[in-house]
């Protein structure tokens, strides 16, 4: 997925599954039997024979193609190998820098610029909350091969538009993508994402009934008593529903191999990009099936965190 | 004082937009001068001469013109047919039926699919295709980008579906309308704007993709803008800037031009309220 809903409710608490339905279970299952096809063919059938062929030696060609052999966890083995697996291109180095990648760009990066750009321009309507919305949009939905080709011009050591910037500056002229290259992805996706958590933290602070900001007001409460106090308790689902959806994605995201193909030397592989390099450069499907059951777990423990800390939140409050 | 305090925050206002804008818009801005330009350049500078010699050169390439204007076309409005049609009916039926779990049922599931749908699910999205004979099919790309993008779109859609008022559909029951009048005759024309929101949405996201297309397509004839923007690099995988810059612009320009639809019609937000 490239980008997500423009629209993300808090469907809990929500009243409307204790409304009486208008039509019999039958002619809504019959409505919803369309979705449920596609979701069985397209979701959960990859999903179960992900881990199927992760048991296997399938490749594309040859004679594991047609009859792949049931090989055990020597897929896992060979990921899991403690004497090579932290090396350059290996399956440890790959999630080492993912974890970073994730971090860097999805909490650090997309998370607070959403919140302080929500928060900065809270009630404030106009001209220029147009213009940064709307940038901040354009960033987001533009072809992801559009943005990362502008970014590799943007990079560029000698001619780029940043080192442009930064030596008129006289901060010199850094090679971002061979001397930096995890930052520069962490930037490039931080960049490229935030505007959803703009989007969405702004709806949700829009909300929050004025009278609670005006009585604040009143008794001269600072912007950040007002933000500690008032606006981030009210918005802590909101907080945990942007983070798992940012983190997920984030986690899956294969466009900086359009900015940077992985490298150099392979210091920005994520795993999507290893799985793909492994599965489709390598054609070594069994090997490349291990390495998703083993995203999927890690992202599915990710999800069940953060619902259990949502569930807890709204027990509290 | 007051005053000159009011000035002060007015300035600092102007000062963090500028640098918001300048952070979002900067990095794309030689996407709007290198298409201009006649020679290669790698910096941002307004074309002294500026031509559209670079466009003539892209539309030379068919290769790269059929991807765009036919390839693409196909399966983004491919997608974007089956997402809103699947994800209205489904949305619809969650809506009018009592069913108990189902706002669960629906964020699980979108969940799932953004942890399925990714690159995980490659390989065995790639074998089913090939089982099904759908390698190197439009209909294949299609048929996978909808299964991806339908838990969001159907997420999406709901909010749309449960803010129409009930009373005319209960209303049709009484007089006997079948449950698929009701839905084409009633319900659907009430929920039409939610139907443009979420088919411009999965159009742009198929408009964009290019793992997909990477992993299920064989035939050149067949790929979509995305593999086609690599077809202007030279034979030693350098890219021939002006024209990539002039392709990419086209490429592009669809994207633009839809989310001004959408924010003219609809303001491009969040639809529907967030409920707390």
């Amino acid at each position: 997925m490239q980008f997500g809903p423009l629209y993300v409710s808090d469907t809990e608490g929500y009243d409307v599954e204790k409304r009486p339905g208008i039509f019999s279970g039958k002619i809504g299952v019959a409505f919803l039997a369309p979705a449920l096809v596609f979701v069985a063919i397209f979701l959960i059938l990859p999903f179960f024979w992900i881990f199927y062929l992760s048991f296997t030696n399938r490749t594309l060609t040859g004679i594991t193609a047609a009859h792949p052999e049931f090989v055990g966890l020597a897929n896992y083995e060979r990921l899991f190998d403690t004497d090579r697996w932290m090396r350059l291109g290996e399956f440890g180095n790959a999630l080492w820098i993912t974890a970073r990648f994730v971090l860097g760009s999805a909490i650090l990066g997309q998370a607070v610029v959403g919140l302080t750009i929500a928060w900065f321009f809270y009630r404030r309507k106009g001209f220029l909350r147009e213009l940064v919305f709307t940038t901040a949009v354009l960033a987001w939905i533009i072809p992801e091969v559009v943005v990362a080709f502008a970014w590799s011009a943007f990079l560029d050591v000698d001619r780029g538009t940043l080192n442009t910037i930064l030596a008129a500056l006289g901060l010199g002229k850094p090679d971002w993508l061979f001397d930096h290259p995890l930052l520069s992805i962490i930037i490039f996706n931080t960049w490229r994402g935030s505007a959803f958590s703009i989007l969405l933290f702004s709806s949700a602070l829009e909300t929050i009934p004025p009278s609670y900001v005006e009585t604040a007001d009143v008794v001269g409460a600072s912007g950040w008593r007002k933000f500690r106090d008032i606006f981030f308790p009210l918005m802590r689902g909101h907080i945990l529903t942007d983070l798992i959806l940012i983190t997920l994605w984030t986690f899956n995201v294969f466009t900086p191999f359009l900015l940077t193909g992985g490298g150099p030397r392979f210091k920005t592989e994520l795993v999507s990009i290893y799985t793909y390099r492994t599965a489709f450069k390598f054609f070594e499907f069994g090997k490349g099936s291990a390495i998703a059951v083993v995203m999927m777990l890690i992202n599915l423990t990710l999800a069940m965190g953060y619902l259990i800390m949502l569930r807890r939140q709204k027990v509290a409050s | 004082m007051r005053e000159y305090e009011s000035h002060l925050s007015k300035a600092f206002i102007i000062v963090f937009s500028l640098v918001c804008v300048a952070f979002f818009s900067v990095p794309l801005l030689w996407l709007l001068t290198a298409p201009f330009t006649p020679k290669t350049t790698l910096a941002v500078e307004i074309p002294a001469n500026p031509t559209l010699e670079n466009f003539r050169r892209v539309f030379d390439n068919s290769f790269a013109i059929r991807a765009l204007f036919r390839n693409n076309l196909i399966i983004a409005g491919g997608a974007m047919l089956m997402v809103s049609t699947v994800a209205t009916l489904a949305s619809y039926g969650l809506s009018r039926t009592r069913l108990p779990g189902k706002n669960t049922l629906v964020y699980v599931l979108m969940l799932f699919s953004s942890v399925v749908g990714g690159t995980a699910a490659m390989v065995p999205l790639f074998l089913l295709a090939h089982n099904l004979h759908l390698i190197d099919t439009h209909l294949g790309v299609i048929l996978v980008l909808t299964g991806g993008l339908l838990p969001a779109a159907i997420f999406m859609m709901r909010d749309f579906v449960e803010s129409i008022p009930r009373s005319y559909e209960e209303a049709a029951i009484v007089y006997g309308a079948s449950p698929l009048r009701i839905f084409c005759d009633i319900a659907f024309p009430l929920i039409r704007p939610g139907v443009a929101v979420v088919a411009i949405w999965t159009f742009v996201n198929a408009w964009g993709a290019f793992l997909i297309p990477v992993v299920m397509l064989r035939n050149p004839k067949n790929m979509p803008a995305s593999v086609a923007l690599y077809s202007f690099y030279s034979e030693a995988g350098t890219p021939i800037h002006t024209l990539v810059a002039a392709y990419a612009f086209l490429y592009g320009i669809p994207v633009l031009v839809l989310y001004l639809l959408v924010n003219w019609r609809f303001g491009f937000r969040f639809f529907g309220g967030i409920k707390s």
